[in-house]
């Protein structure tokens, strides 16, 4: 690893990590790069474990390697089942895959966060509340929302199966070497608005191919403002710019949110480190290969109202009308989103009705979004006709809203208040929308059949979801009174 | 790993931009603990109707693009999930090749690891080819890895980038793993040093 005081040329946050992770470099040959943490899940797991014992070759840091159940497990409120490995997962081939998890967890001997266990969650909500998670380092997991552990100043990024079994053979990984673009954001955040917005907004500003092939820095003093929720909100959604890595860089609010964890440094350790996560930011004078200016100002409440995330408007905003866009392929593709979301063009936002409400996923489901979402429900009511789920994303989340006493404000307002788990995120553990149904949803992806096959996405912020909840269509939640 | 050096197949069209994973295949086909039984799951949601049977407009489904080896499609080919169930249901269909004016990051590399090739051509050649196509339904081309070109039979020849290790690794299979392995010593050498200069890693 490369002292960082032996620089001479300005580097950026993504550079200092970079280079302090190279094992091998040949010119014409991708880069071997040291991989500090690798989490895995049970849906793209099973294949790379089964790829070692095929090839009989062993894990090489177990120490290294967390596993955990998100994506398949039920997130039915646990009434009388007493536990939640006692409540029946939706089918056979789940259970299988839980089950292979935990036997390849316990026969390779990695970290793991079981069922039953507390800890338990969405991967990308339980390793930061653990520590695991850490400033500087290069992190993995067969999951292209890994982007979200780059809020702490961390390399992470999302990786395919043989992928997974690759760094489980040797921790490290074969990459080539992304370019550069920094995200700056000025100003103060307007009332009403969240890391989500901000997200969504820059989203439909660059596109959802605009940050391919780069590890985007998100900087300025809108973000640097944030708390590690927010920003870990504005990470986590760089992947659906296309950016294979979103970074913000180590500061107090980092820090502070580390010290204590399980897994963060202790003692003499922690010293050390926290000077070094100091060390971290960008250079002054540091070159980007990319630079985008945006203002915080020109951000409001945003809805997606399309099948991308960058198919996105503001609350105060319409349908867009496919008659008016120049170029061809634009237009048959907004024709083509606004058939599959049943709507008409020029149709309002705040006019949108919604049947579901999702406030959950690895996007807004820690405890900030929870606050910000019961903040909206207290004292109200749900909609006739609405069913809106909340969903913590980990056990520990969980715990916490229920000793600040948000589990009461949701249920007296009508909300279904769950089980952590990736839940209706994606269609595969039980939660779903049905046919033409349509949500507001904080999670991340408005893709066709996402949430269901038929279903219809709208991707908004905790707050904005929870007021849809309660008004039954979208409505602009800078002007409800708190 | 099979390696992949020359590929002459019949094209299907996917005129449609974004096409993301969930579309490659939906998570409840992703429940399996094996790499293979993803081909019924190709494009699920957009081959099949609601009642189970095949829809005649979706090209999967049509007599004339049967047996396709190339797949041709539109900007961000692969975006969303990492899952390379996408990768693998699209070759375990009988696609070796798809081409398009840009790839996301993630599925551009899992098509790499399982012998695939994902061709980057500017966005006037793939509209070139979506009217070729049109106009010869049953079209074929010939990819040449080796000379990094695409010849479209009696039309036109393109030629495309390509990383030149990505290149050398599909042209002779290559198990990166075992690659990778084979600098034990590097990597070894790699965690002395990590251990002393962060040690509460
Ligand atoms: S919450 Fe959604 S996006 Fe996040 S890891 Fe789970 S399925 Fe993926």
């Amino acid at each position: 690893m490369s002292d960082p005081s032996n620089a001479v040329q300005p580097r950026t946050l993504f550079e200092k990590i970079w280079e302090s992770h190279v094992v091998r470099e040949e010119p014409g040959q991708a880069t071997l790069i040291y991989i500090d943490r690798h989490l895995t899940h049970e849906v793209t797991s099973p294949q790379a474990f089964e790829g070692l014992r095929v090839t009989g070759r062993r894990i090489r840091r177990a120490d290294l390697t967390f596993g955990l159940i998100d994506h398949s497990i039920p997130t039915t409120p646990l009434g009388n089942y007493g536990k939640r490995s006692n409540v029946p997962v939706i089918d056979k081939e789940s259970a299988l895959q839980i089950a292979t998890m935990e036997q390849n967890a316990a026969e390779f001997g990695i970290n793991f966060f079981g069922v039953d266990d507390t800890r338990n969650g969405i991967v990308h909500v339980t390793a930061p509340e653990q520590g695991i998670t850490l400033p500087g380092t290069t992190i993995v997991c067969g999951d292209s929302h890994t982007s979200t552990h780059g809020a702490f100043g961390a390399l992470a990024f999302g990786i395919g199966t043989s992928e997974v079994e690759h760094v489980l053979a040797s921790q490290c990984l074969l990459q080539t070497k992304p370019k550069t673009m920094e995200v700056r954001v000025e100003g103060t955040l307007p009332p009403g608005c969240t890391a989500k917005d901000i997200v969504l907004y820059i989203i439909g500003q660059i596109g959802t191919d605009g940050g391919t092939g780069y590890a985007i820095e998100f900087t300025g003093s809108t973000i640097r403002a944030l708390s590690m929720e927010g920003r870990m909100t504005v990470c986590n959604m760089t992947i659906e710019a296309g950016a294979r890595a979103g970074l913000i860089a180590p500061d107090d609010t980092t820090i502070n949110y580390l010290k204590g964890r399980p897994y963060a440094p202790q003692g003499a350790n922690w010293e050390a480190a926290a000077a070094y996560w100091r060390t971290l930011p960008s250079d002054s004078g540091a070159v980007y290969d990319n630079v985008v200016l945006l203002e915080a100002a020109d951000i409001a409440p945003m809805v997606t109202w399309g099948t991308t995330p960058g198919m996105v408007a503001p609350v105060t905003g319409n349908v867009p009308d496919p008659e008016s866009l120049e170029d061809a392929n634009l237009r048959n593709a907004t024709y083509r989103a606004l058939q599959y979301m049943g709507l008409t063009p020029n149709t309002k936002i705040q006019d949108i009705k919604l049947a579901r409400i999702f406030i959950g996923s690895c996007t807004n489901s820690r405890i900030e979004d929870l606050r910000l979402a019961a903040r909206v429900a207290k004292g109200r009511k749900v909609a006739e006709g609405v069913w809106a789920m909340v969903v913590p994303g980990s056990g520990l989340v969980q715990q916490q809203a229920i000793d600040e006493g948000l589990d009461v404000i949701f249920k007296e307002a009508g909300f279904d208040w769950r089980e952590p788990g990736c839940s209706m995120c994606l269609a595969m553990n039980g939660d779903k929308l049905e046919e033409g149904e349509r949500c507001a949803s904080t999670s991340n992806r408005n893709f066709e059949g996402r949430q269901g096959k038929g279903g219809r996405t709208h991707l908004v912020s905790p707050s904005m979801a929870a007021a849809a909840a309660i008004a039954g269509h979208f409505v602009d939640v800078r002007e409800w009174e708190f | 790993m099979e390696p992949f050096v020359n590929l002459n197949g019949v094209v299907m069209p996917l005129n449609r931009a974004n096409v993301d994973t969930d579309q490659i295949i939906p998570a409840k086909y992703l429940k399996g603990i094996k790499r293979t039984g993803m081909a019924e799951g190709l494009f699920a949601n957009w081959r099949y109707k609601p009642d189970g049977s095949p829809d005649p407009d979706f090209p999967l489904n049509q007599a004339r693009y049967q047996n396709a080896t190339i797949l041709v499609a539109r900007d961000n080919f692969g975006c969303g999930s990492s899952r390379e169930h996408a990768p693998w249901a699209l070759n375990e269909y009988g696609f070796r090749s798809i081409i398009a004016p840009s790839f996301a990051d993630i599925f551009y590399n899992n098509c790499f690891n399982n012998g695939m090739l994902p061709i980057t051509l500017p966005k006037e050649a793939v509209d070139e080819l979506f009217e070729e196509i049109e106009a010869e339904p049953r079209l074929r081309i010939q990819i040449d890895l080796p000379n990094q070109t695409i010849n479209v039979a009696g039309g036109k020849t393109y030629s495309f980038q390509l990383d030149p290790f990505k290149k050398e690794c599909l042209l002779n299979g290559l198990d990166n793993i075992g690659w990778t392995l084979s600098f034990d010593d590097k990597i070894a050498a790699f965690e002395a040093v990590r251990r002393e200069a962060t040690p509460w890693l």
